[in-house]
């Protein structure tokens, strides 16, 4: 057993108590997000496991299996402190703090011995660096998913299904038409096609900024999809700069019922199904009657 | 060998698939089917696919063949019933299944091969057909 | 990349196809696969299938579930010993076709599928790979 295993082993409890007392100093001590009790339960997990692995004498690659478990606690702290709310800062710190209170005790024990005190804190420095870029990077990792799940459920809400009238469907599309979003509003118009049995869907794209040949192409697939179910579907919202790009970019929609508006849109519908919106024209009397 | 039915109502032929359709099978189909349009001189074909899970490019030429042929017949084919995800699929294959009419269910699938046939023999009974198509330019 | 599951199945008859369906489906179902992308990597394994019982007489289809990044998978491997394809640049044409299919068969099949690998050589037999992942992306 080498010197840094045999110090870390023997002082264990010093460094522990040491880190927990840097850490609850801390300004930054997040006790809103994380108990005291949990925190010093997560410290002591990655102590005892840190201790485990330099016993094994590999004191520079972290990325060998006498690692492993390490590296699993700290990604499983970074990534959870993550979805709570955590800084990176506060989150980096955790290990950071460790390397203090680990120098801290050697400087004490080692106080008489100055080349080995420096060559034992260099090494375990350079191994906590390493240890506290890979919390870097899972906390990173951690707010992505966080990113991702968002950017999903924005999709899922910016896509609502609205049954405007019996066997009519309406679709505001709000934002950039990409192909995932496709996929999404395909797959809720179609399956809201099935739901309700409506024969029409009114696509509107007034919230749509533009229509690229990608996007037209996204269109014409939603309304083939539309099709092959046995519904039809008109395209609404089309605004005067939409239609100058659309045919100076030779994109041909001449197989689709497009309108300007989701008004004009309505009334083909109405039409369609043999529905009539007609204004009442009540006497004054019945209007003013009781 | 598997062969699916085929019923008869009235100037109508019904097909209920309702097994995942091997190439044999589905040609198998496209042959009775034929063969019955032309003894029974149906007006119409309804085809109903609500229990296919997979139509890939085959089976879509399949489904097209037997719409021109019956055409050529002088009779009509409706699809009807295709699953969400199968439409998306096919789209993404690009198969859009030119000149097969298609209806959410076997109910609105008759009364678009009635409305046909209604059109083809200029009956007097009230006229239903699709929206005028004054689409902007 | 990890593998977590890995098996094959051989492709020598039509009535082969269905169970190889089959079989594709319930690795889907197993990572969780949404309906449409289960369908979408069914119609694609459908279509080389297809393409390999026409034009080699059959082959063998190794199929595995992946894990890559936190994210899981289905990849399938066609391995066939028919004649080859001389020009493959050609062949992922959309229309092209030397059978007397659509020709949307292979440029079909990889715009259903997230990764689509194709290795041929004229008398050496071709290998398509697909990989699907769980959210289609």
């Amino acid at each position: 057993m080498d010197l840094t295993s045999q110090l870390l082993q023997k002082h264990k409890k010093r460094i522990l108590e040491i880190w927990m007392q840097n850490q609850l100093a801390d300004v930054m001590l997040r006790d809103d997000l994380m108990t005291n009790d949990e925190l010093r339960r997560q410290s002591e997990e990655l102590l005892e496991a840190l201790a485990r692995a330099v016993t094994s004498g590999n004191l520079d690659n972290i990325y060998s299996s006498d690692y492993e478990q390490i590296t699993e606690i700290l990604s499983d702290i970074s990534i959870t402190r993550a979805r709570q709310g955590f800084s990176p800062r506060e989150t980096g710190m955790f290990v950071l703090s460790l390397k203090q209170a680990i120098n801290a005790v050697y400087e004490q024990e080692l106080s008489d011995k100055p080349a080995e005190l420096y060559r034992e804190i260099s090494t375990i420095n350079k191994l906590l660096d390493n240890l506290s870029i890979i919390t870097f990077e899972t906390y990173i990792k951690g707010r992505e998913e966080v990113i991702l799940r968002q950017t999903d459920e924005i999709n899922e809400i910016s896509t609502p299904v609205i049954r405007v009238w019996e066997g009519i469907l309406a679709l505001p599309i709000i934002g950039t038409l990409d192909s995932a979003r496709t996929q999404i509003v395909m797959e809720n118009l179609l399956q809201e096609i099935v739901n309700t049995g409506s024969s029409i869907a009114i696509l509107d794209i007034s919230g749509v900024p533009a229509v690229d040949s990608l996007v037209a192409q996204h269109l014409i697939k939603t309304v083939s999809a539309t099709r092959l179910m046995g519904a039809e579907c008109i395209i609404s919202g089309i605004r005067a700069e939409i239609a100058q790009t659309i045919v100076h970019l030779g994109i041909d929609l001449s197989n689709i019922k497009t309108k300007a508006s989701l008004a004009h849109a309505l009334q083909l519908a109405f039409s369609m199904r043999n529905v009539e919106v007609r204004k009442i024209n009540r006497t004054p009397m019945s209007g003013l009657g009781r | 060998m598997e062969r699916i039915p085929i019923l008869k109502l009235g100037p109508f032929l019904l097909v209920t698939i309702q097994i995942d359709l091997y190439d044999r099978v589905a040609l198998n189909l496209e042959n009775d089917l034929i063969t019955m349009v032309s003894k029974t001189g149906a007006k119409g074909v309804l085809i109903d696919i609500s229990a296919v899970n997979i139509v890939d490019s085959f089976m879509g030429r399949i489904l097209g063949n037997i719409a021109s042929m019956s055409r050529i017949m002088d009779a009509e084919t409706v699809v009807v019933g295709m699953q969400p995800a199968v439409a998306i699929t096919l789209v993404e294959l690009g198969l859009t299944l030119q000149g097969v009419h298609t209806a959410l269910d076997v109910e609105k699938g008759m009364e678009l091969l009635k409305t046909k046939i209604d059109i083809q023999y200029g009956s007097l009974d009230e006229d239903e057909e699709e929206g005028p198509d004054d689409r902007t330019d | 990349m990890i593998v977590l599951t890995k098996d094959t199945m051989q492709i020598l008859r039509e009535q082969d196809v269905v169970p190889f369906r089959n079989r594709v489906r319930e690795l889907a179902v197993k990572i969780g696969m949404s309906l449409v992308n289960q369908t979408k990597l069914i119609t694609a394994a459908s279509e080389l299938v297809r393409n390999m019982l026409r034009y080699a007489n059959g082959g063998k289809v190794i199929l595995e579930i992946i894990s890559k990044s936190a994210q899981s998978g289905v990849r399938l491997t066609f391995v066939d010993e028919g004649p080859g394809i001389a020009d493959v640049k050609q062949a992922m044409q959309d229309g092209f076709s030397t059978g007397r299919s659509l020709g949307l068969g292979l440029p079909g099949t990889k715009r259903l599928v997230n990764e689509f690998d194709i290795k041929s050589a004229p008398g050496q037999g071709t290998t398509v790979m697909i990989i699907h992942w769980k959210n289609g992306r």
